[in-house]
């Protein structure tokens, strides 16, 4: 069986790194503001009308804001594990970015061990794979592994 | 000037799972509106579509999809789209040509026919699509959303899941005697706490369903209504507005909020400032509000309404609920008309269907559910990708 290659779900939105990944955002050089999805062709600041972006990484580490469960499979185009096992997701913020940004909870760590405001950190996760790649999309997981809730 | 439409006519087709072709429902609807208003189709001077995603071409110019089903006759046509507040964006359309003097009378049209089960994005890889790269890559689906406010605030304010329960016990009773209801069935607490958990901490029963249904508004100026009828409702606000960079608050369909540290936040939050906005246009405050339908996409979602269209301070909610004063019979009933817990989801009718209910409400005509006196009442709703929708109605 021939060797798979790992590979981001989708290209650009985050790095590879599988100890340290980071979310893949811009920075607009004139007024300062932050995208996630990465904003390259116009800035959404209404006091701004630069279009000069510098790729940034953004925080691996935020808080809770919110988080709930998918306790029901996705519909396409989500591909979804058969069979199905229900997982947590989180809103968590990035203080110096001032983004709050979705993420599944990684690990099968449920919202009994999530509370606001909680300190999580970015990870990576197998998504779905074919013939040729295992596609990875990012995870949130509380820092403390989720065992001191 | 005035700012004020007469809202002539109302109709709907009663909300449910049919079996049929939206444009049928649409026509049903209208044709009820036309005859409430006592005026002929020949007579409309516009339509007003709004459109619907779900079914082909015909969805997308829905207002010359209904033209043509009630037969060309020559008027003017629209067809607007706003997520959930389409409704309201046809509606905006027909009052400012009324307002401005292009037309007279226009008749305002939504209907749908929906999927079953979750709403999903249309096909094909489109990562740049939010809508499309929120699915994909994490599986978030709109109730996501509604669990994530919910769960807020149990964290913030300690609400429980008995509070959003109480909601869904409320709207059911309310949405008992009105015809155009799907669910019209008592459903007591240990109901909604014992189905199915869908995000947590929301149970089926807290959330919406999706439906098939049809409403539709016939709108005049003040001059033609007089012609028609002595003391019409009337239209004296309608909010459209978008939100005010950053937006703070995570939305459908997006996984990220903007960034809040290169630009100081707003006044007021995007869902209140849509509330807000009509009060302004309508020179009225909450205070003066008799009744509201607002959007209960879930239980939870209708006590983040409460505080943002000024009913009580933020955190107050579950109070204001328990205490009974949103409740037919108290200070300002919510969802009389039992609300999308007895509805479900009819996209592009829903706005327009909130309008019917205000205007029963303030004829004095929503037999089993009527809030007695009432003299002024407001609509709120949102439609994702940034779209306000708010109408005040007064007699």
């Amino acid at each position: 069986m021939p060797h798979k290659t790992n590979a981001p779900a989708v290209e650009g939105l985050f790095t590879m790194d599988p100890r340290e990944p980071r979310l893949l955002g811009t920075r607009c050089r004139a007024c300062g503001t932050y995208f996630f999805p990465a904003e390259k062709t116009f800035c959404r600041n209404p006091g701004c009308d630069q279009a000069d972006f510098e790729e940034v990484p953004l925080s691996r580490t935020g808080t809770v804001w919110s988080y709930t469960s998918a306790s029901y499979k996705p519909p396409p185009p989500f591909v979804a594990k058969e069979p199905f096992e229900p997982f947590a997701i989180a809103a968590v913020e990035l203080e110096k970015e001032g983004i709050t940004i979705l993420g599944q909870v990684a690990d099968g760590i449920g919202v009994d061990a999530l509370k606001t405001g909680m300190p999580m950190e970015l990870v990576l996760r197998e998504l779905y794979e074919d013939d040729e790649h295992v596609y990875f999309t990012w995870n949130w997981k509380p820092t403390d592994g989720g065992s001191n809730a | 000037m005035s700012k004020d439409v007469a809202v002539l006519g109302v109709g709907m087709h009663p909300w449910g799972k049919w079996g049929q072709n939206f444009v049928g429902y649409g026509v049903k609807a209208a044709q009820d509106a036309l005859k409430d208003a006592g005026v002929e189709w020949k007579d409309i001077q516009l339509v007003a579509g709004g459109d619907t995603i779900r079914n082909g071409y015909p969805g997308y110019v829905a207002g010359a999809t209904f033209a043509q089903a009630l037969g060309w006759s020559g008027a003017k046509v629209s067809s607007s789209y706003g997520a959930c507040a389409t409704g309201a964006q046809a509606i905006s359309v027909a009052r400012a040509n009324i307002l401005a003097g292009l037309c007279d009378v226009a008749l305002v049209i939504g209907a749908d026919a929906a999927p079953k089960g979750f709403f999903a994005p249309t096909g094909g890889r489109r990562p740049e699509d939010p809508d499309w790269l929120r699915f994909h890559i994490q599986g978030i689906t709109n109730p996501t959303y509604f669990g994530l406010y919910a769960r807020r605030r149990m964290d913030i304010y300690g609400a429980t899941q008995q509070d959003f329960a109480a909601v869904k016990v409320k709207n059911s009773k309310h949405g008992l005697h009105n015809p155009n209801a799907r669910y019209r069935k008592d459903v007591a607490l240990e109901d909604v706490m014992s189905s199915v958990l869908v995000a947590d901490p929301l149970h089926l029963l807290d959330i919406c369903a999706t439906s098939d249904g049809a409403a539709a508004l016939v709108l005049s100026s003040m001059d033609f209504a007089r012609k028609h009828t002595t003391d019409p409702v009337k239209i004296s606000a309608v909010s459209t507005v978008t939100p005010v960079y950053p937006n703070s608050v995570i939305e459908m369909p997006n996984l990220a909020t903007d960034s809040k540290a290169g630009v100081g936040l707003p006044e007021i939050g995007f869902k209140e400032s849509i509330a807000h906005r009509a009060y302004q246009e309508a020179g009225l405050g909450p205070e003066d509000m008799s009744l509201a339908e607002v959007y209960d996409l879930s239980t939870a979602l209708e006590l983040d309404w409460y505080e943002q269209i000024g009913l009580c301070p933020p955190g107050d909610a579950e109070k204001l609920l328990r205490d009974g004063e949103t409740t037919i019979g108290g200070r300002v009933p919510v969802n009389p008309s039992g609300g999308l817990g007895c509805f479900g989801e009819a996209v592009p009718a829903q706005a327009i269907a909130q309008v019917c209910e205000l205007t029963w409400q303030l004829r004095g005509q929503a037999d089993g559910r009527q809030v007695e006196g009432a003299r002024a009442g407001i609509t709120v709703n949102q439609g994702l990708f940034g779209h306000g929708s708010s109408v005040i109605c007064t007699v």
